[in-house]
């Protein structure tokens, strides 16, 4: 597994690396944590003559307090995602994801900012990312813009980034004291997720004051279960209600059948998750 | 001289002892002679440019770009090497009208399986020769593939159209004819009329060998010799069919399997790329190595498995077996491989397994298709009927409404009945099916997990639990050569071995078994040194060289140690009995006096002695020998088996099953093998977790798919899903022992056991637990959708959606459109 032979290039920041991509244009990819885009070049699915590297630009790490939102640089791996304070108390429901985000090699490579530009729709950070209405900042030759996450995945592997631009940093909100869980549904422990359900609740006592749901694997991008959120709200968090409000989680999915498994059977994997993630997040036992 | 006879003096036996492996520092950091490790000055590199289609003719190749790119040495088509590129060979033709096609390394006007060569390029790096493949511009038309097995085998579209049929070969054994039992239609139709008959149709779905080291190959033309190393398991068959197949003398060839990672039956083959590395060299008059990618070893490397199982099992109303019929259909793919048909064939002698059946007829159609093809996967035959009968029983006894243990036991061969010939003409030599069972069961909590399965189900608990049985046995060591011929298999089954004393008193033991990680360097020194009575330190285990191992027939069927350390025991003696005469001299008595004990030859009732390390080196030296006796105590032997040895075992497996989600999970794992005698039980624990996870493997997660154009879309390990440390549980396992009778050693075998038993312990286990909920099959591998399926349709599951999920993409990152021809499909 031989790639194509590239130049190589490590700007040292953001606007040296915004000038090599206009250089360069169709001809260059950016590379992050490389995790997706290297056996992409090595089972020569690509082959771009430039590859800009943005391992060097410090300013994309690490994650900042910004008052109301939690900063994440696009070059934090998600191993130190992962493990940072400030995450696991503000946005727990990313922590979570995290922890069975594919093994720990690809964790300490692997970006924040990589696997949202890369838009698989198994990957495990778009489901929490959406739900808990992040927004994404891409900066071009014309300077920085927001992209509210609900914009931001197009299709499959694509995104509102354009080609002359790079992904920055995400700005998640913060949800202090929200519970959260991410129902992970796999058959081996280092795969991608066959459906995913991301959920985080905030409880007013015995009840769901509020609810996120994110959905992934379940269409050509993650998916908000709106229809579940709304019917949550001001529901006890008992198996019942909870189940109840579930029924609808897979509503406007368009879920793949591949080799493990079918859109129907994700159709219902969804629901059952759902309910599950859901009751956990709100601190009850999922059966 | 030294003398004593205190016995607490004497060496400790190594035998049984758990020895740590004394190659793992070298294979685990892997600095060592890995095939792809090796570097040759002047050595050039190789890629492959294969065929995207299942089946098509090769119109044209345009190889000019290619030869223009830098660095590029040679290009070379099929057409261009057709008459000198030797052939792949299938060792084991069925019967005289076995259809064969033409296995040639590279195809030379039509290809038959997606990945198959159709051109080669060698230049002085890896990268510069896979970037000029990419520059071959080959045309193709395509044909109609051959895929599904059950239509293929009703000709509907032929594989290869020459040959007229899809059907290589029809192979049966009989129990009327062969005179070891019944007529099986008679006792079926008895059952029907005043009995149990059961109908079943089991599917071993194909596997793909997944070994850790990618094959490699390099070989070297400078010398006088030609001079091959490659990963393999199989160095001296390969060298013997290299030169039968390429007219190069086998004088000329040295074949080297340096250390070698993993093979599974994977390695037991002659590969293309062996043989076109060969040519390349030949053409090139320089080393040349080529190293597959993974997704090559996946694709283009053999597979495993693949059958259609149709069994009819006869029984009286008591439950007990009288006849068992069985008719396989095995999907040879593209080509019949070196062993071939011969995989289904060895587990003609294992449906009936560790039972007394009265009748029994086997029956298995070898069909071509258009895919990769399939030879040995560890227990090659012998899993696939453990599978299916392992199953059978289970639904007999819930026929019976009984427990499966006990209707099993009804049906086995008693203790004192060995050596027992069983209704397919096996004779069994030794076993304890009673006192294996037994210990797994104390072991396993059977009767408190049954109580906990009795309360799941009755509260209704969307958790149910399933408790799975497998009693198997195998046939290991093989093989008698005599046997081997009277099947029509190319060549035999014996063992070779020599033991070189050398001067110093240290001792070089050199095998023809070709180890790929079993850890024979260290068992192998374990025999030898109480053989010899030396220190096992002093002891140098070398193998896979044709040079130094000239004589062997390599590593598969669990035969190393039941047939290659029978040959060393052998040598050993041999090379005591030299000893004799010497060590006589030098203690001035007579040799028939001399008596050898722990390493001493001594004066039979005196405290006089020598060592056979000493008497090594006087030999050596030379100076002072008996009239005519030479000075050399080294010794070869070569030894026969008169039989086959049969392991057993009992395996116990509790799965959880998540009914909402048909996830499964494994809850408790037992296995006690009866192995016979134990050489190094570290060794064995190994290779009975590693066989364990393999075979749990099939039973849940492995899988080759393929596409409706026959493209194999779990390409990458992302689809075909190997298991890791993460998604296995501790297993608890134990022995019980009885000594096979047909080697000194009275071992039997322990590569494929953990293989071989645990698929149908697992899969009993799924079944099992949703029984209730009227489930009485699910295919494999039981994933989750299969499982809820079933247990929302009652049918086995279905089969496989024939589509990748994609997360490497051509586009990732790019924005724009995404054209995606796998995966995803709404
Ligand atoms: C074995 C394995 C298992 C995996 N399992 C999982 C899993 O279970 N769940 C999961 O979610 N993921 C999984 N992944 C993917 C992993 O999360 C990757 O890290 C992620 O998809 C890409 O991140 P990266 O930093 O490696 O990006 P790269 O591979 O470097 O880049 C990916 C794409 O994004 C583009 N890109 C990267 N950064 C930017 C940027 N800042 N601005 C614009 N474009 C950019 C690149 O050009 C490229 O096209 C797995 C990967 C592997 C190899």
């Amino acid at each position: 597994m031989i790639p194509a032979a590239f130049e190589y290039v490590a700007p040292a920041s953001v606007e040296e690396a915004l000038a090599a991509l206009a250089e360069h244009g169709d001809e260059a990819k950016i590379i992050a944590g490389g995790q997706s885009l290297l056996p992409v070049l090595r089972m020569r699915l690509n082959a771009p003559e430039w590859v800009i590297d943005l391992g060097r630009i410090e300013s994309l790490r690490g994650v900042r307090d910004a008052g109301d939102h939690l900063a994440v640089g696009a070059m934090t791996t998600h191993h130190d995602v992962g493990k940072d304070a400030l995450v696991h108390e503000h946005a727990l429901l990313v922590s979570k994801a995290i922890s069975h985000l594919a093994d720990a090699q690809v964790r300490h490579r692997g970006t924040f900012g990589g696997a949202l530009a890369h838009a698989d729709p198994a990957g495990d950070l778009g489901a929490p990312v959406l739900a808990l209405d992040a927004t994404m900042v891409v900066q071009g030759p014309g300077g920085t813009r927001e992209v509210a996450a609900a914009d931001f995945f197009v299709d499959l592997f694509e995104t509102a980034i354009s080609d002359d631009e790079i992904l920055v940093e995400v700005r998640v909100p913060k949800h202090t004291g929200w519970g959260a869980s991410y129902e992970k549904f796999v058959r081996i422990a280092h795969q991608w997720p066959i459906v995913a359900v991301a959920a985080a609740v905030r409880m007013d006592g015995d009840r769901i004051a509020e609810a996120r749901v994110g959905l992934t694997n379940m269409g050509s991008t993650p998916l908000r279960a709106t229809a579940v959120e709304e019917a949550l709200v001001g529901q006890p968090a008992t198996t019942d209600a909870v189940r109840q409000a579930a029924t609808h989680a897979a509503d406007g999915a368009n879920p793949p059948t591949d080799l493990n498994g079918s859109a129907e059977y994700r159709n219902h994997l969804a629901t059952v998750l759902t309910a599950r993630a859901v009751l956990a997040a709100a601190g009850r036992d999922a059966t | 001289m030294t003398t004593t006879d205190d016995p607490s003096l004497a060496p400790a036996k190594e035998v049984g002892r758990d020895r740590r492996r004394k190659e793992d520092e070298r294979l685990i950091t892997g600095r060592t002679r890995w095939t792809d490790n090796i570097v040759l000055p002047g050595m050039l590199h190789m890629a492959m440019v294969r065929s995207p289609f299942a089946h098509a003719t090769i119109t044209s190749i345009d190889t000019a770009a290619a030869k223009a790119a830098p660095n590029v040495v040679d290009v070379f088509t099929g057409r261009e090497v057709a008459d000198v590129q030797g052939v792949i060979a299938n060792a084991w033709p069925l019967s005289e009208e076995q259809k064969t096609p033409d296995h040639l390394p590279m195809a030379v006007e039509r290809v038959a399986f997606a990945g198959e060569i159709v051109a080669v390029v060698v230049a002085r790096s890896a990268a510069e020769a896979r970037d000029a493949a990419e520059l071959v511009d080959v045309e193709y038309d395509e044909l109609p593939p051959a895929l599904d097995l059950k239509e293929a085998a009703a000709d509907q579209v032929l594989a290869h159209p020459d040959l007229g049929t899809n059907i290589s070969s029809v192979w049966t054994l009989d129990s009327a004819e062969g005179g070891t039992g019944g007529n099986v239609d008679e006792a079926i139709e008895t059952a029907r009329a005043d009995g149990i008959v059961i109908e079943r149709e089991y599917r071993q779905q194909r596997l793909i060998p997944a070994f850790m080291e990618p094959r490699s190959t390099v070989v070297d033309p400078t010398g006088e010799q030609y001079v091959v190393w490659s990963s393999t398991q199989i160095p001296h068959i390969a060298r013997f069919l290299l030169a039968a197949t390429t007219g190069t003398p086998e004088s000329k060839i040295r074949y080297i399997a340096p250390d070698v990672g993993g093979g599974f039956g994977g390695k037991l083959q002659t590969t293309p790329e062996e043989w076109l590395t060969f040519l390349a060299a030949k053409r090139t008059r320089k080393p040349v190595k080529y190293t597959e990618t993974r997704s090559e070893s996946l694709m283009s490397g053999h597979h495993g498995r693949d059958q259609w199982q149709r069994l009819t099992l006869a029984a009286t109303k008591e439950g007990r077996v009288t006849g068992l019929k069985v008719d396989l259909l095995a999907d040879l793919g593209a080509y019949v491989g070196v062993v071939g048909g011969g995989v289904p064939v060895l587990g003609a002698w294992m449906f009936n397994a560790i039972y007394k059946f009265d009748s029994y007829r086997f029956t298995t159609t070898q069909v071509l298709t258009n895919k990769t093809w399939v030879d040995a996967y560890r227990g090659a035959g012998r899993p696939e009927a453990t599978y299916a009968i392992e199953r059978i029983m289970n639904e007999l006894a819930a026929e019976l409404g009984e427990d499966p243990l006990e209707v099993r036991a009804r049906n086995w061969i008693q203790p004192e009945e060995f050596p027992f010939t069983t209704v397919a003409g096996m004779t069994y030599d030794s076993g304890n099916y009673p006192a294996a069972t037994e210990r797994a069961k104390e072991m396993f909590g059977y009767d408190e997990l049954r109580a906990e399965q009795q309360r799941r189900r009755e509260s209704g608990d969307p958790v149910q639990l399933g408790i799975g049985i497998s009693t198997f046995t195998e046939m290991c060591g093989l093989a008698p050569s005599r046997v081997l011929g009277q099947l029509n298999y190319g060549a035999g089954g014996w063992e070779h071995a020599e033991i070189r004393m050398l001067p110093t008193g240290k001792v070089e033991v050199i095998t023809g078994t070709s180890p790929h990680g079993q850890g024979h360097e260290t068992a192998w020194s374990q025999i030898v040194a109480d053989r010899l009575g030396v220190p096992f330190e002093d002891i140098e285990v070398l193998h896979g060289d044709t040079q130094t191992s000239v004589r062997g027939l390599d590593t598969y069927g669990s035969r190393s140690l039941v047939v290659g350390g029978e040959a060393l025991v052998q040598a050993a003696d041999k090379v005591v009995e030299r000893a004799k005469p010497i060590a006589a001299h030098m203690l001035e008595a007579a040799p028939d006096d001399i008596e050898f004990s722990g390493g001493r030859l001594q004066v039979r009732g005196t405290d006089k002695g020598v060592t056979i390390q000493e008497v090594a080196t006087a030999a050596w030296a030379a100076h002072d020998l008996p009239e005519g006796v030479e000075p050399n105590l080294d010794a070869t032997a070569t030894y026969d088996p008169v039989n086959f040895s049969f392991p057993h075992g009992t395996h116990l497996c509790a799965m959880e099953v998540d009914t909402e989600t048909g996830q499964v999970t494994m809850r408790k794992y037992v296995a006690v093998d009866d192995i016979g005698n134990i050489v190094n039980p570290l060794i064995v624990e190994g290779q009975v977790h590693g066989g364990l996870v393999q075979g749990i493997a099939q039973a849940l997660w492995e899988e080759a798919v393929h596409d409706d154009s026959g493209t194999l879309v779990s390409g990458s390990f992302v689809d075909y899903l190997l298991p890791t440390a993460a998604d296995t549980i501790s297993f608890e396992t134990d022995h019980t022992t009885s000594p096979a009778t047909s080697n000194t050693l009275g071992t039997k075998g322990v590569g494929e056991a953990g293989t071989i038993a645990s698929t149908p312990a697992v899969v009993n286990a799924v079944v099992d637990a949703v029984r209730h909920l009227g489930v009485t099959d699910i295919q494999m591998p039981c994933t989750p959708e299969r499982v809820w399926r079933a247990i929302n349709s009652s049918g086995p599951g279905g089969e496989t959606p024939g589509a990748a999920a994609p997360h490497f993409d051509e586009s990732t990152g790019m924005s724009g459109t995404v054209d995606r021809t796998t995966g995803g499909a709404e």
